[in-house]
């Protein structure tokens, strides 16, 4: 299993990310800086970490969705390699065209840091058949920059294809529908808000992300 | 040449930002004020020879997110 994490200038939870994957996987997986121009050969799995990528400039992920690793990021999206884009990374693959949306500033104004409910809407997603459609999962959010945006027609897309991975179980942070992660068109791309990767075994405070990493890793392993 | 893009929040697109603002100037004692919506201004120092083409380009690929703000390209005059 080949997977890759990107770290951009200002990303905070790649190590995070590295280490549940290595967890879970029993792979470390290569880190990749911003600034390289080609991702490693091979790739299984690509993740995009949450942070503050640029300083949130212009808008969160907006500089991080034109970096030059992202070229070679959206090419592999595109030949079905699975790409999980956590928080700033929700942030990014919306930028960067991959995923339906905008991410804007929390309705509240305020950032959020807590564990939130979470029912995973579509279980059937490579990233979520661990779970299975309906259950009920906590998991940490901590962002400012949340709050899910779409106009109703790709909503109701969205809704329609199966899209909505995940929905908050309580109001968080105003994001139409209340939804927490979505799937591309073809549902090897998933973006969402809160962290899995801060919920990997019980000393977090919550295992419930660990299902995300082991649906992702078993579907490789079948492949 | 001196452009200045304005980019602004689409109609119908929630700004909680220029809700909070209209809120502090209600609190301010300003009455009348019906609404409040926060955008940017860009800035650009650019060749004369640029097009409006390019200028549309940049707007369309960096300076907004045409899925929530709407810009305008002001030209300015030296």
């Amino acid at each position: 299993m080949r997977a890759a994490v990107i770290t951009f200038p200002g990303s905070n939870c790649d190590r995070d990310m590295a280490v549940a994957i290595e967890q879970v996987s029993g792979t470390a997986p290569i880190r990749v800086w911003h600034g390289d121009a080609e991702l490693p050969d091979g790739l299984d799995f690509i993740a995009l970490p949450g942070g503050f990528s640029y300083g949130d400039y212009l808008r969160s992920g907006a500089m991080a969705a034109n970096s030059p690793i992202m070229r070679s990021v959206v090419a592999a999206a595109e030949r079905g390699v699975p790409v999980l884009g956590v928080c700033n990374g929700f942030q990014v693959l919306t930028e960067a065209g991959l995923l339906p949306g905008a991410l804007m500033r929390n309705a509240g104004q305020t950032f959020i840091c807590r564990t939130v409910p979470l029912t995973v809407e579509n279980g059937e997603s490579l990233f979520t058949r661990g779970y299975g459609s309906g259950a009920t999962i906590r998991i940490p959010v901590a962002h400012h920059d949340g709050n899910f945006f779409a106009d109703a027609e790709t909503l109701d897309r969205l809704e329609g294809e199966g899209r909505v991975a995940f929905r908050y179980g309580e109001a968080v942070n105003g994001s139409q529908r209340d939804i927490a992660g979505v799937l591309n068109e073809a549902g090897n791309v998933l973006g969402m808000m809160p962290h899995p990767e801060r919920a990997i075994e019980d000393a977090q405070g919550g295992s419930d992300g660990r299902a995300m990493f082991e649906s992702i890793f078993a579907n490789l392993a079948v492949a | 040449m001196k452009v200045r893009i304005h980019v602004s929040l689409k109609p119908g697109v929630l700004d909680p930002q220029g809700r909070a603002v209209h809120h502090a100037l209600d609190g301010l004692g300003f009455t009348g004020v019906e609404d409040v919506r926060i955008g940017r201004l860009i800035e650009l120092e650019v060749a004369d020879t640029t097009s409006d083409e390019a200028l549309a380009d940049m707007c369309e690929k960096l300076l907004a997110n045409t899925v929530i703000e709407n810009y305008r390209i002001e030209k300015v005059a030296a």
